[in-house]
C-alpha cells in the first residue's frame, strides 16, 4: 500500500456571495514536505488553510489531508493536524503551561510524551513558563502557539502566516525550527507574504486571487524567468522610475527594494541607456545586470 | 469524554476566578439588588402633595384639611384661598392634586343639591394621578362621614370587610422580592454564558478549539455548568437574604423553588447560547440581550400583571419563560402552592428548556 499525500486538492472553490476566495485550485504536498504558499494579502491562503484544517465546507472540488477527506472525514482529520491560525489563538488568562496542558488534554496525550518534538522549541520560552500567554512578547507567542499546535504530534501542520510581525531574527529562528520539524517527518504547508521566506521552502505555489499562478522549487520558479533583468538606481529614484517606464527597450520597470528592477527587450544597451539618464541629469545612476528573484517572476505572473 | 469535560471545566474555573471582575460581581450584584431595589422600586403611592383651595372656611372645610395633614399618603403642602395659587404649585410641580372647596359648601350639604368639590390631578404620571385622585375622594368621603356621623349619631354601619389574602399588610417588598430572583438569574445563566461564549470568538481562541477533536456539545456544556453552579449558589443567597432582611421565607416547599429555578436556568442558559451562536461580537450579543431582558422585565408579569395587558400583549406572554416561573415563584412564595397546582406552569418550563437547548445545539456551528 503506497502512503497518500499529506495533502491532496483537486478544482477546490469556496465563494463568499459574488467574490471567489479560492477559484478551482489543484495541487498536491508530498509527504514530509515543506510547502510554501506564497502571495499578497487576499490571494484567498487563509480560507484555503480554512478549508484544509476543515473550519470551511468547500462550494466545489476535494481535497484530502492525510489521505482523509475534509468533509466526509473531518473528525479524523482534527485528530491528526496541527493549526496555527494567523491571529493568536490562544488563551491569554492562562499561563504557558496552562495554555500548552490544556491544549495536551483535548489531544488526550500528555505534554511528556510528546515533550522531545517540541523541546528545541519550548525550552526557549520555558523560563516564562508561568507568565500569562497574554503578556509574551510577538516571537514568543509564535513559539508557544506552535507548540501547543505540535503538541499531539500531528502529521500534517498548517501554520498561516506565521511569521506576520516578527522580527527578522526571530523570523530566521522560526523557520530554523521547521526545517527540523520536516526532518522529523512532519509534512508542513506553510503561508507566508515575505518572498525571502519562499526559498527556505522545498517546494512553493504562487497564489493570488484565488488562482494558483505556477507551482515549482524556488530555484525551478526563478528559472521561470528568462528575460534580461536589470537593476536601476540613483538619487532621484521616482523621476527615474518615469522616465525608464518612457525608455524604449524598457518592458517593464517597477520598484525592488532600494532599486528598480528593469526587465528589457533583446538588444538592450545598458551603457547607453545609463549615459542617457546622466545626460538627461539624473545623478549617481547604475544600472547593472541581477539575477531574477520569486518577487520577479510573481510581477511577470501577474501581469498575464 | 469525561476527561475532556474536566479538562474544559477546569479551564474555565480558572479564567472566572482569573478575572478581576467577574467573581466579585457574582456576590455583590445580588446583594446590591436584594438590599437596595425592594427599598426603592416601590409602586406604593405616598407623599402626595397637595394643595388646598379652601372658600368655605367651615367645620366640615377645616375636617378635611386636618384628615388630610395627619394621613402618611399626602403631604400637605398649602392651604390658600386662590385657586390660580394653587395651579402654580401644580405647575412647579409642588403639588400633584388640588382640592378646591367651594364657598358655602358645608351649608349646600344639607339642602338638596350640594356644592361639588373639586380635585385636580397632574397626571404627568399616570399612576400617581391615579392613586393620588381615588386616595383623595376616599379621604374626604370619610372625613365627612365622621362629621355627619357625630352632628347625627346613627348606629355605625360598617358595609365592607377586606382581607388581603396571601400578603396580608399588601407589602410590595413581598411582591418584589421574588421577582429581582428571576431578574438575577436571568442575567447570571442567560446573560454571562452568552456574553463568554462569544467572547471566545472575539478573542479569536475558538478557531484553535475548532481544530481539535473537542465535541461542540462538550465545549458548550462546560461553558455552561459554572454558570448554572453560580446561578443556584445566587439563588440561594437571594433567598436567604429574603429570609434575613424581609423575614419573607417560601410559603411551600423550598424544593418546588429549586426545581422551576434549575428548568428556568435551563431555558435561560439556552437562550443565552442561540444568541451567542448568532453574533459575532460582544457588542452584538449585549444588544440582543438587552431587548430580550427589557421584554421579560416589561412582560412577564415581573412588575406589573399580565391580567391588565390587551388581549394581544396577554397572547405574547405566553411566549416569554419568564412569565411561568414568576408564576411559580409568586405562588409558591406566597400562597404556599406547589407542584400539584402548578404542573401547567412547570410543563411550559420543561418545554421551554428543551426547545431552547435543541435550537442552541442546531444552531452552533464548528464551521464557520
Amino acid at each position: 500500500m503506497t502512503t497518500p499525500n499529506a495533502i491532496e486538492i483537486a478544482g477546490l472553490t469556496k465563494r463568499y456571495g459574488t467574490l471567489t476566495a479560492v477559484d478551482h485550485i489543484t495541487f498536491e504536498v508530498w509527504r514530509g514536505e515543506l510547502f510554501g504558499l506564497i502571495g499578497p494579502d487576499g490571494a484567498g491562503k487563509t480560507t484555503l488553510f480554512r478549508l484544509l484544517t476543515t473550519l470551511l465546507d468547500p462550494d466545489e472540488g476535494r481535497a484530502t489531508v492525510d489521505g482523509l477527506d475534509i468533509v466526509t472525514q473531518y473528525r479524523e482529520i482534527r485528530k491528526r493536524v496541527g493549526y496555527m491560525p494567523g491571529r493568536f489563538s490562544l488563551y491569554p488568562d492562562l499561563s504557558v503551561a496552562e495554555n500548552l496542558e490544556f491544549f495536551a488534554a483535548l489531544f488526550g496525550v500528555k505534554v511528556e510524551a510528546n515533550y522531545d518534538l517540541i523541546a528545541p522549541i519550548y525550552r526557549q520560552i520555558e523560563p516564562f513558563r508561568k507568565r500569562r500567554a497574554g503578556k509574551l512578547s510577538g516571537g514568543m507567542k509564535q513559539k508557544l502557539a506552535l507548540c501547543c499546535a505540535l503538541i499531539h504530534r500531528p502529521s500534517v501542520l498548517f501554520l498561516d502566516e506565521p511569521t506576520t510581525g516578527v522580527d527578522a531574527v526571530s523570523r530566521g529562528e522560526f523557520w530554523d525550527m521547521l526545517f527540523n520539524l520536516k526532518r522529523q517527518g512532519i509534512s508542513i504547508l506553510v503561508s507566508t507574504p515575505y518572498m525571502d521566506e519562499a526559498c527556505r521552502c522545498d517546494r512553493i505555489a504562487l497564489c493570488d486571487n484565488g488562482h494558483l499562478l505556477g507551482i515549482d522549487t524556488p530555484a525551478g520558479i526563478v528559472a521561470q524567468f528568462d528575460e534580461p533583468l536589470y537593476a536601476l538606481s540613483g538619487s532621484d529614484m521616482y523621476g527615474l522610475l518615469l522616465e525608464a517606464r518612457r525608455a524604449d527597450g524598457v518592458k517593464e520597470c517597477y520598484p525592488f527594494g532600494a532599486s528598480h528592477h528593469l526587465v528589457v527587450a533583446e538588444g538592450f544597451d545598458a551603457e547607453a541607456f545609463e549615459r542617457q539618464l546622466r545626460q538627461r541629469g539624473f545623478k549617481a545612476v547604475t544600472v547593472e545586470p541581477v539575477q531574477a528573484g520569486i518577487e520577479d517572476v510573481f510581477m511577470k505572473l501577474m501581469q498575464r | 469524554m469525561r476527561r475532556t469535560l474536566l479538562v474544559l471545566l477546569e479551564k474555565e474555573f480558572r479564567q472566572f476566578m482569573r478575572n478581576a471582575f467577574m467573581p466579585k460581581m457574582v456576590i455583590v450584584f445580588p446583594l446590591l439588588v436584594m438590599l437596595v431595589i425592594p427599598w426603592v422600586a416601590t409602586m406604593d403611592v405616598r407623599h402626595v402633595g397637595v394643595s388646598i383651595v379652601d372658600n368655605d372656611h367651615s367645620e366640615a372645610s377645616r375636617r378635611i384639611v386636618e384628615k388630610i395633614r395627619s394621613s402618611d399618603y399626602f403631604s400637605l403642602k398649602s392651604v390658600t384661598e386662590s385657586y390660580e395659587a394653587a395651579y402654580a404649585s401644580l405647575e412647579e410641580g409642588d403639588a400633584d392634586v388640588i382640592l378646591s372647596i367651594p364657598e358655602h359648601f358645608e351649608r349646600s350639604l344639607a339642602g338638596s343639591s350640594p356644592r361639588r368639590i373639586g380635585v385636580d390631578v397632574n397626571g404627568t404620571n399616570a399612576l400617581k394621578g391615579a392613586l393620588g385622585s381615588q386616595y383623595m375622594v376616599q379621604i374626604v368621603r370619610q372625613a365627612l362621614a365622621e362629621l355627619q356621623q357625630e352632628q347625627m349619631p346613627v348606629v355605625a354601619t360598617d358595609l365592607f370587610v377586606v382581607q388581603n389574602r396571601y400578603n396580608p399588610t399588601l407589602d410590595y417588598q413581598h411582591f418584589m422580592v421574588p421577582a429581582l430572583m428571576i431578574i438575577l438569574l436571568v442575567l447570571i445563566c442567560g446573560f454571562l454564558p452568552g456574553i463568554n461564549l462569544v467572547s471566545e470568538k472575539e478573542f479569536g481562541t475558538i478557531e484553535q478549539i475548532n481544530v481539535t477533536p473537542v465535541s461542540r456539545f462538550l465545549f458548550t456544556l462546560a461553558k455552561l455548568i459554572p454558570y448554572w453552579i453560580i446561578g443556584f449558589v445566587v439563588l440561594t443567597l437571594a433567598m436567604l437574604l429574603a429570609w434575613w432582611v424581609y423575614g419573607l421565607v417560601p410559603a411551600g416547599s423550598v424544593g418546588s423553588v429549586y426545581l422551576a429555578a434549575f428548568f428556568f436556568i435551563l431555558t435561560m442558559s439556552g437562550l443565552g447560547i442561540i444568541i451567542a451562536n448568532r453574533s459575532s461580537t460582544m457588542q452584538q450579543t449585549m444588544f440582543v440581550m438587552f431587548f430580550f431582558i427589557m421584554i421579560f422585565v416589561l412582560m412577564s408579569g415581573l412588575l406589573t400583571p399580565i391580567e391588565s395587558m390587551p388581549a394581544w400583549a396577554r397572547a405574547i406572554t405566553y411566549l416569554l419563560p419568564p412569565r411561568y416561573f414568576v408564576e411559580v415563584m409568586r405562588a409558591v412564595y406566597l400562597k404556599g402552592a406547589s407542584i400539584v397546582e402548578l404542573w401547567p406552569q412547570y410543563l411550559a418550563l420543561v418545554g421551554y428548556a428543551g426547545l431552547f437547548n435543541a435550537v442552541a445545539a442546531l444552531t452552533y456551528k464548528k464551521q464557520s
